[in-house]
């Protein structure tokens, strides 16, 4: 192995306004050689790579490459010293075919020939065993095809170092194997690659070396074949620790919400929801797991009357008048006309949950603003309940009259949560809570939820970190593809159980 | 080691973030600067232009030209106000739409359209209706044409998501051939021009003919300020403005939120047609709205589609065109001066929220200080 | 009517078209090249004025001061100022929305609000400043660019419809057909597109979203600075009326959308909006053998005159609802572009 590092980062600083994304972070990659880059949601390392390739400019630190000091200042730049970077979020012009895409922004000096550029990515399609049409259009695209599109891109410009993003989250575990295979070849090949991730099964089985962060802080390197997954979750997660998050019996349970054989169906005709069948009852927390993109986002709006369903039912007992209303094709309004007490915390929380450019006050009112009578808001009650918010569940804010945007990520997601709780809902929804929150504001919301749950709420818990799905839910559900693959026990069943269940897909094999 | 030198060179010499934020006094002052940077520029351009017609003055001349241009008589001053306040009218028209982050560039036509029929209803029923009856009927009447001026590009972009700023940029030449279409049908000499009607026109109060267009003008300030800041319609517009998707999350229907604001965008509009039409002009011509529909795009973006601001922004426009027209006769420079003005004080009104928004962070070399 | 009298007339018809046509063209051009970028420059009526009023500046210094007018030299310096006049406006919407971000509906309007106000006040007062006072009225410059070759008059109606033109016709179609053939073809057009579609995607491939922007729309405006430089040359002759250009930049920017941005679609748009503009000349005589002719005549002929836009829209209308990828506006058309945005 060659001692010389393709790449090699020393003390890289970088924020955003009052956000540390990274600091002092050293890396280095070899050449030959796969390098994971492992570490929880927000914990830098997409903004990491994008400074290698020259999306971000690093406040502070230095870029090696091949030994010699180097400055990104633009994608350009990063192509020059043969970095490439496949985005999570593909990086792709619609309209464009995919021959167009593949050479935008090349610049070989040759003379422009769409044709030939054709040839030489059906010759790449086969060396590697890809399927694509060069010609075809991004908008007609699958999503696997789309991230070929992107893996096509970096090797038609022969970059020695590669970077890639969450490359599986999209991909069923056939693609992934197959992608792997690839990468395989290319670091056989001598190339440099950087993997991100935060699967350890795939950093196990994928990568020579693997470089941990935590909080956009450098936490260490080591050799994978010396790691095995307790010691890199201890790293990834700082010391284990025992969540002991509270959880008592569900008691008074009942079905509240039953969803029956629900389908969805987006833009492109891909299924993103198949059957999906399951039972929420009061009194206790449901969890959802399932890798990124699973269909977790589409079921939740499916609920809250946001998406459009080709089949199925969603089934809600009232308590109070001993009804059930079918909620399949109402809108949100509809929905609450109904008398249904349903609130969701959703995913994106300052692009859906909230308006960010709204004080807390006003976004209080985005629930309540139609109630009272006459063509004027009041404001007084949401007043209220905004001081009551910042002061029981310990908002950091100047105060009430300030932009949500301007909240850090945790007192962001209380102001968000503490409204949806304050309508004391019969169903709550919560995705991903506590994504990028600090371990106290984390706990602030286990224990509203848990509060809720006491109170005979069905809360609906969609989380990607399994300890705590499994230390807080009742039971969970685990879906794959937009299918359930199992629901579960969460008292008896281990995280491995969940792990294959959610790699699960129809007729696709287990193991890796 | 020589890598030194040659990474300075590298280094982006600026890099440029977004501000959290400038407190408010900070943003007016930068604003003021660029202002104040205008008139230096405004007064180099008049002192050339006036030096190759072969006069001399110095730029304090000028300035006071346009000072008293504005406010030199009370008639002056009436007027300038009544100038601020149909471009006022306009702005507070265009603003909801805006602010819903609809680009509705059609208030030129929509204006027009209620002209148009402020003109109809004078030609029509002007003679015959009492006006206790007619000015309702005309109120009415202009309304109703703005709005479904306005609400058609509204319709197209809620079911289609047709392109509004080219739909509604459109509209306007329609409604402006619109216009010519009738005055060749009422003018039968071909002069294409509308003598001033004598019937159907609006109160004059206090023997000031301006007054009553001000004073409606004034009551909507207040009421369009109250309605975006305090009623139930205009906090669905700033959600479906600042994020479609929350509005959907909370059940807004965001289709009718457009339809509906673009009726009340539209109306104010044709309003602002019938205040100038019946108001003062006493007829109609293709020009009748004479770019204030543009124009108030811009007097609502610079106050943020604050109405309150917008008193201050419209005055600001009205000054300077009012000021050069002035400097105009005064000097014996051509009329279109007022548009060169106005053009250089936009840029740099326009450009100095740049400086409002982001922040320059020049290079430093403290990075690396431990090389 | 016999057969070879239609034709003629059709012939004439056609060359009038085509004559009306040539300032929507090179307006249109320019602006689908700056819209590829992703820049709705809706100050290309302003940028069309001071192409006109540059020429004439340019033209009138050179005939003042020149011993004896030459056509190559009156020709150059003409084009080159307006060439000049054009692209330093674009470069000042480029500079404002590109580098500080600026709103780009509000800028061009304020662009158009001070070219209109620039062509307006030197075409009124030009001669004043010169010290010669008067009208403005060009005497030597228009006619190189008016002049067609020396055979077209002997051709019959071949020669009227094809070489009947000045110059600056040919000009605007090769350039036209140039930037059709630029923008599907050649790397450079690729990336251009890259930028107005997606600049984000543009950015991480390593192109220069500003450079693209900025080149763009400050060659895209001096494209269409043509235009007006065309309308005062050719089409008037070397005089300036007050507003004389009239809504033709804004008929620039529905031929852009008529055309689907695509230039080549906007040669043949340019002579049916052409011959829209001229068309109630010819069926007014139908109408004339109406009683009250006189009087409907002009109604007739604003009907028409609004046909252009009303056109544009139903266009606008059909491309929306067929929702076709390639016939949509650029994606980011309007949206000002910054990187580090997250």
């Amino acid at each position: 192995m060659n001692s010389t590092p393709a790449i090699e980062l020393k003390n890289i600083t970088k924020t955003f306004g009052s956000v540390v994304a990274n600091k002092n972070v050293c890396l280095e990659v070899r050449k030959g050689e796969i390098l994971s880059i492992l570490g929880e949601n927000g914990s830098g390392k997409t903004t990491l790579m994008n400074m290698i390739s020259g999306i971000y400019f690093p406040d502070e630190g230095q870029i090696f490459v091949d030994g010699k000091e180097v400055v990104i200042r633009s994608p350009r730049d990063a192509f020059d010293h043969k970095i490439g970077m496949i985005h999570q979020h593909f990086k792709l012009v619609d309209v464009f075919s995919a021959a167009e895409n593949i050479i935008l922004g090349l610049d070989d000096e040759k003379k422009f020939d769409i044709k030939e550029v054709e040839k030489k990515v059906a010759e790449i399609t086969e060396r590697y065993g890809f399927s694509l049409d060069p010609a075809k259009k991004i908008y007609e695209m699958a999503v696997s095809e789309k991230q070929t599109v992107e893996i096509i891109r970096v090797l038609y410009r022969e970059a020695d170092i590669l970077i890639l993003d969450e490359p599986t989250a999209v991909l069923t575990p056939q693609e992934a194997k197959k992608l792997f295979a690839v990468l395989r070849r290319m670091r056989d090949d001598g190339k440099a690659i950087i993997i991100i991730t935060h699967k350890l099964h795939e950093v196990l089985s994928l990568s020579d070396r693997v470089t941990v962060l935590r909080k956009g802080e450098y936490i260490g390197t080591v050799n994978t074949s010396e790691a095995d997954e307790k010691s890199l979750t201890e790293m990834m997660v700082g010391k284990k620790v025992e969540l002991n998050i509270e959880r008592d019996e569900p008691k008074n349970i009942s079905p509240r919400l039953v969803v029956e054989n629900v389908n969805c169906v987006n833009r492109e005709g891909v299924n993103l929801l198949n059957d999906v069948s399951f039972t929420a009852y009061s009194g206790e927390i449901l969890g959802i797991a399932g890798i990124a993109g699973s269909g977790q986002r589409e079921l939740l709006e499916s609920i809250a009357g946001l998406q459009k369903l080709y089949g199925g039912k969603i089934i809600y007992n009232n308590p109070k008048t001993g009804k059930s209303e079918d909620l399949r094709d109402k809108t949100p309004q509809q929905i609450r006309e109904l008398g249904v007490r349903l609130s969701f915390v959703p995913e994106d929380r300052l692009g859906m949950g909230l308006v960010g450019n709204m004080d807390i006050v006003d976004n209080m009112m985005l629930r309540s603003y139609r109630k009272g009578k006459g063509i004027f808001l009041h404001r007084t009650g949401p007043k209220n309940l905004a001081e009551e918010i910042i002061k029981q569940l310990e908002v950091v804010t100047p105060g009430a009259s300030t932009p949500v945007r301007r909240l850090s990520g945790g007192n962001v997601q209380k102001v968000l949560v503490g409204r949806e709780i304050a309508s004391s809902p019969k169903v709550l929804m919560a995705a991903y809570p506590v994504r990028g929150l600090d371990i106290n504001s984390a706990y602030t919301i286990y224990n509203l939820l848990n509060e809720q749950k006491r109170k005979g709420t069905a809360v609906i818990f969609v989380g990607e970190d399994l300890d705590v799905l499994l230390e807080l839910c009742d039971r969970i559900v685990v879906l794959c593809a937009g299918s359930i693959s199992g629901i579960v026990d969460a008292r008896t069943t281990t995280k491995e159980e969940i792990g294959i269940l959610m790699t699960k897909s129809k007729g696709a094999e287990i193991n890796e | 080691m020589n890598n030194k030198k040659h990474r300075r060179v590298h280094e982006p010499f600026a890099t440029v973030v977004k501000r959290d934020g400038m407190i408010w006094y900070k943003a007016w002052g930068v604003r003021l600067l660029a202002i104040a940077l205008a008139l230096c520029v405004c007064s180099v351009v008049l002192v050339v232009l006036t030096g190759m017609l072969g006069n001399v003055y110095n730029p304090i001349e000028i300035f006071a030209a346009m000072f008293k241009g504005n406010f030199g008589t009370s008639r002056k001053v009436w007027n300038t106000l009544h100038d601020m306040a149909l471009l006022l009218c306009i702005s507070l028209a265009v603003t909801p739409a805006f602010k819903m982050k609809f680009w509705n560039i059609g208030a030129e036509g929509q204006t027009l359209i209620g002209g148009l029929c402020a003109a109809a209803c004078m030609r029509y029923m002007g003679a015959s209706v009492p006006p206790a009856l007619m000015i309702p009927v005309m109120t009415v009447v202009c309304i109703l044409s703005g709005v479904i001026w306005g609400i058609i590009p509204a319709f197209f972009k809620a079911k289609y998501n047709t392109n509004e700023t080219l739909f509604t940029l459109m509209m306007n030449y329609v409604a402006m051939q619109l216009v010519r279409v009738m005055i060749a049908i009422w003018v039968p000499s071909g002069s294409g021009i509308l003598q001033a009607m004598k019937v159907g026109r609006l109160p004059v109060l206090f023997g000031i003919r301006p007054l009553f267009n001000i004073i409606v003008v004034a009551v909507l300030t207040v009421g369009m300020f109250v309605y975006l800041k305090y009623s139930k319609h205009g906090y669905e517009i700033s959600v479906v403005g600042e994020s479609e998707n929350t509005a959907r999350y909370i059940g807004i229907n965001v289709k009718k939120v457009i339809l509906r604001t673009m009726a009340l965008s539209g109306g104010l509009c044709g309003l602002a047609g019938m205040l100038i039409v019946a108001g003062t002009d006493y007829t109609v011509a293709s020009g009748s709205a004479g770019g204030m529909g543009f124009t108030a795009i811009m007097v609502s973006w610079l106050a943020k589609f604050n109405p309150i601001v917008m008193v201050l922004t419209s005055l600001l426009i009205v000054f300077f065109e009012g000021g050069a027209s002035e400097i105009a006769t005064a000097f014996r420079l051509n009329q279109s001066i007022a548009d060169i003005v106005t053009g250089i004080i936009l840029f740099f009104i326009i450009g100095s929220e740049f400086f409002v928004n982001y922040k320059i962070n020049f290079r430093s070399h403290k990075n690396h200080k431990e090389v | 009517m016999n057969a070879l009298a239609v034709i003629s007339l059709i012939v004439v018809i056609l060359s009038n078209s085509i004559r009306q046509s040539i300032p929507l063209l090179f307006g249109s051009t320019g602006e689908i090249i700056t819209e590829k970028s992703g820049n709705l420059n809706l100050g290309i009526p302003g940028i069309m004025y001071m192409g006109g009023i540059s020429g004439i500046i340019g033209s009138y210094i050179y005939e003042k001061y020149a011993a004896v007018p030459n056509a190559f030299f009156g020709i150059v310096i003409a084009l080159c100022s307006a060439l000049i006049g054009s692209g330093l406006l674009a470069l000042i919407y480029s500079f404002l929305t590109v580098t500080l971000k600026a709103n780009q509906n509000v800028t061009g309007l304020a662009i158009t609000t001070f070219g209109t106000g620039f062509g307006d006040f030197f075409g009124g007062s030009l001669t004043t400043i010169m010290g010669d006072g008067g009208n403005l009225q060009l005497q030597y410059v228009p006619g190189y660019f008016k002049a067609t070759l020396p055979f077209a008059s002997k051709l019959g109606d071949v020669g009227t419809l094809l070489f009947s033109y000045g110059f600056m016709t040919y000009v605007a179609i090769i350039i036209a057909i140039f930037a059709a053939y630029f923008l599907n073809k050649t790397r450079t057009g690729l990336h251009l597109r890259a930028v107005g579609e997606n600049p984000a995607t543009a950015d991480a491939a390593g192109i220069s979203v500003s450079r693209y922007k900025y080149l763009a729309t400050t060659i895209g405006g001096m494209i269409a600075g043509l235009g007006g430089f065309y309308f005062i040359m050719d089409y008037t002759g070397g005089s300036w009326t007050n507003g004389g250009m009239g809504d033709r930049g804004w008929l620039a920017i529905a031929l852009v959308i008529f055309a689907t941005w695509k230039p080549n679609f906007a040669i043949l748009g340019s002579i049916v909006f052409g011959g829209l503009y001229i068309a109630y000349n010819y069926v007014s005589g139908v109408f004339s053998m109406l009683p009250n002719a006189d009087r409907i005549r002009p109604v007739v002929q604003e009907c028409f005159n609004s046909l252009p836009y009303l056109v544009t829209i139903v266009v606008l209308i059909i491309t929306s609802m067929r929702n076709k990828k390639e016939n949509q506006p650029p994606q980011s058309l309007g949206l000002p572009y910054f990187r580090e945005e997250r």
